[in-house]
């Protein structure tokens, strides 16, 4: 579901004398459907960008990124947005939305992008806040106002509500208490049940150990870290 | 006559107003520009009207002036004996009798007939300005016949005043093509417009402009389905002739708010007082 | 799948200065594009050139017409090209006062476009204003006031209305939520995203906004001196921008 061929980038900063930062050299992983795998390694190591590397957040210099047979690296932007809007989910630490729209319509959004209907999103994005334990008053308020734990919740709500083939999990533990911790993890293992491919990072290790299927080391790939 | 060339404007002046008036005629309601020459009078007092009769005028003619349908008012008085001194025409207060007809702000209550000729004096030619002021997009408009603005005009009206409220310079839509200002005739007066046996001319001298309706153009009012054109008028006869079916002025007879209605167009009214039709004031002291 | 508009080497001088070169990218429908870039970067020149307020001295805009299928419409006539500016384009001007006729009703800014087309029905036609005055959040009862007694975010929002009305498919954007305050322009965003979702429009926009183009924006351009110096994804061009200028640009946004 996931392929990774030979993948490597660096970046270079222009307004920095031009200096040239090699952050992942020549990776290649593959993560089957209905697998987890975790990225590790020390902060710093690149889990975060060869993961917005697969979600073509960061752009790749060479090597093959293959989603459901798509190839990121080479993919016209329109087959980007395609494929992220079906396939290819993302949960990032940060909850980034339109100020001032509903919980709720945040949460729906990307069933409606799917094309599904204003009920069954609706629907589903209620069920969702639910079991997240988000309070139903503040289902209609905007999430830029709301605690950090409720965002990462509104995130993880948002991630999970289209069934997508592929996800890329960021950190979605962090912040939680131990029930909506557990809420999260049995949410990871029904996505893997119905076949979801997936790759996180979990600086949770309890959390790691029980939903992922592997474990691969990122500062193999990461020469110069040091620099 | 020695002072002055025939009907004042000089040969090469009237040649070119001639190709304008023609040129107009071969495009009805297409505004044609032209050279408008200093008149005698003041721009406002139908300096276009008076250069387009000036040059369609043959000693042979016999000429009319009426100032919203009156003869007698001092800017038809003053335009007829334009003509009189310096074109020696005959004049003529019968419509009937008058072979070229300069209006401003009418069209007379009778038929006109073919080889008569109505010369209206314009203010504002063009019918987009209201909405946009720019002459070059009004141009372009014409040409590429973007008339939606028109009836945003007539939308507000109905907005405004729940029916189209518009009364005079009612805009009208030539052999469905160009939309034109018919200058600022009453609304009742449009009909008359359309299928007409007369030629007529349009001029406007301070916008120098000249347009034209040949004899039996289709001539239709703009409005909406759902609130048809209406030629309306008072609702009175005629308080001096009885007429039910004329444009009436409200004459205001006293300081207690008596009124009256009678008959703008002066001839009309007087030939029908004359074969004996008499309306409820006629006779009394109305003053 | 046939390209929605297909701008292919679109050039623009203003005399010897650079308005904007050899411009080309593909729009596909339901694609959103921003273009960003500093002032006189060319991006303004480039959109005008596409909508056809400017005529490029080189180059094709195609579009894929309803009738007729892809057609450059910089050669097309131009009784043809205003008929598209009216019914299948739409565009959006950063004043509010340059798209809407100030001396007109809500009701009747809206309904210009209806009547343009050639609808003749006052009570259709009202009826639709209507309808558009509450999608874009302004009260039916404000429907017979002119645009001068509204807020600038009501006078960019009737814009909005004004503009879709008539169900175009590709709606340009000039800096439409500049000169609002932040607040209104949330609003506003709000707004288009979901006509632009709902309605399944096209849209390209202008901006020096960052922050506009990443919560609008599929696809971003980055502009400089008349050039694209960097295109691509909106979020990895705003994350991971490639050229010295848009690094640049990226970085010299004030975080709040």
């Amino acid at each position: 579901m996931i392929e990774l061929r030979n993948v490597s980038k660096t970046f270079t900063l222009h307004n920095q004398n031009s200096a040239v930062i090699e952050v992942i050299n020549d990776v290649s992983l593959s993560v089957a459907a209905g697998e987890c795998v975790a990225l590790t390694g020390a902060s710093g190591a690149g889990k975060s960008t060869l993961m917005r590397m697969i979600y073509g957040n960061y752009l790749t210099q060479a090597g093959q990124i293959l989603i459901d047979g798509v190839d990121l690296v080479q993919a016209e932007p329109r087959d980007v947005i395609a494929l992220r809007r079906e396939t290819l989910g993302y949960v990032s630490q940060f909850l980034r939305v339109v100020p001032r729209v509903a919980t709720l319509d945040v949460v729906a959004e990307p069933l409606r992008a799917v094309g599904g209907s204003a009920e069954d999103a609706q629907a589903r994005a209620e069920e969702l806040l639910a079991k997240l334990n988000i309070p139903q008053r503040l289902w209609s308020l905007s999430p830029t106002t709301f605690s950090g734990g409720e965002q990462q919740r509104v995130n993880i709500a948002r991630g999970f509500a289209h069934l997508y083939p592929a996800m890329l999990l960021d950190e979605p533990t962090a912040s939680l208490d131990a029930e909506n911790r557990e809420i999260v993890l049995s949410l990871i293992e029904e996505a893997k049940a119905r076949g979801a491919a997936i790759i996180g990072i979990f600086h949770d290790e309890a959390a790691r150990v029980r939903v992922c299927d592997r474990e691969i080391d990122v500062s193999q790939f990461t020469p110069g870290i040091a620099a | 006559m020695s002072d002055y060339n025939f009907a004042y404007l000089d040969e090469q002046t009237k040649r070119m107003i001639r190709r304008a008036i023609l040129k107009g005629l071969a495009i009805p309601g297409y505004q044609v520009p032209f050279a408008s020459r200093e008149m005698p009078m003041p721009y406002g007092w139908g300096t276009g009207g008076v250069q387009v009769s000036a040059a369609v005028m043959t000693p042979d003619d016999r000429f009319k002036v009426i100032d919203q349908g009156a003869d007698d008012t001092t800017n038809a008085v003053s335009i007829r004996s334009f003509f009189e001194r310096t074109a020696g025409v005959a004049t003529t207060t019968k419509t009937s009798e008058a072979s070229v007809i300069q209006t401003r702000h009418r069209i007379p209550e009778e038929p006109l007939r073919e080889g008569q000729i109505l010369v209206y004096q314009v203010p504002i030619p063009e019918p987009l300005r209201f909405l946009e002021p720019r002459e070059s997009e009004t141009r372009k408009m014409h040409s590429l016949e973007e008339y939606g603005l028109m009836h945003v005009k007539l939308y507000e009206d109905i907005s405004r005043h729940g029916h189209i409220a518009t009364s005079y310079d009612y805009p009208v839509k030539v052999e469905g093509r160009y939309v034109m200002d018919p200058s600022p005739i009453p609304k009742f007066d449009n009909p008359k417009l359309g299928d007409m046996a007369a030629i007529q001319l349009f001029g406007a001298g301070r916008e120098q402009r000249i347009y034209a309706l040949p004899p039996y153009t289709q001539v239709v009012s703009l409005d909406f389905e759902d609130h048809p054109f209406e030629a309306s008028k008072p609702d009175h006869p005629c308080a001096l002739c009885g007429a039910e079916n004329s444009y009436l002025d409200e004459v205001i007879t006293d300081d207690a708010g008596g009124r009256m209605f009678v008959c703008s167009d002066t001839d009309f009214c007087e030939a029908r007082q004359a074969a004996g039709h008499t309306g409820t004031m006629n006779g009394k002291d109305a003053a | 799948m046939t390209p929605l508009l297909s701008v292919q080497g679109v050039t623009k001088f203003y005399g010897h200065h650079i308005g904007c070169k050899n411009v080309g990218f593909d729009l596909y429908p339901g694609e959103v594009m921003g273009i960003v870039g500093e002032s006189g970067s060319g991006k303004s020149t480039l959109l005008n050139c596409m909508a056809g307020h400017l005529t490029p001295d080189a180059g094709a805009v195609v579009f894929n017409t309803r009738s007729d299928g892809p057609r450059d419409t910089v050669t097309m006539s131009e009784p043809e090209r205003r008929m598209l500016s009216r019914t299948d384009w739409a565009f959006v001007h950063q004043h509010a006062r340059d798209g809407l006729r100030m001396g007109v009703s809500a009701g009747g800014n809206v309904g210009e476009r209806l009547m343009a087309v050639g609808d003749r029905h006052y009570g259709d036609i009202r009826g639709k204003a209507a309808d558009w005055l509450g999608r874009v959040e302004i009260d039916a009862g404000r429907i017979d006031d002119r645009p001068t007694t509204f807020s600038g975010g009501m006078q960019q929002r009737l814009q909005i209305a004004r503009n879709l009305v008539t169900g175009p498919r590709l709606v340009f954007m000039d800096e439409p939520t500049g000169g609002l305050d932040v607040s209104v322009q949330a609003r506003l965003l709000d707004l288009l995203r979901g006509l632009v979702r709902d309605m399944g429009l096209s849209a390209i926009i202008v901006t020096h906004d960052l922050a506009v183009v990443r919560l609008l924006a599929d696809r971003l351009m980055v502009m400089k001196d008349g050039h694209v110096v960097e295109a691509g994804l909106t979020d990895q061009v705003l994350d991971d921008p490639q050229h010295a200028y848009s690094q640049l640009l990226v970085s010299s946004v004030l975080q709040v």
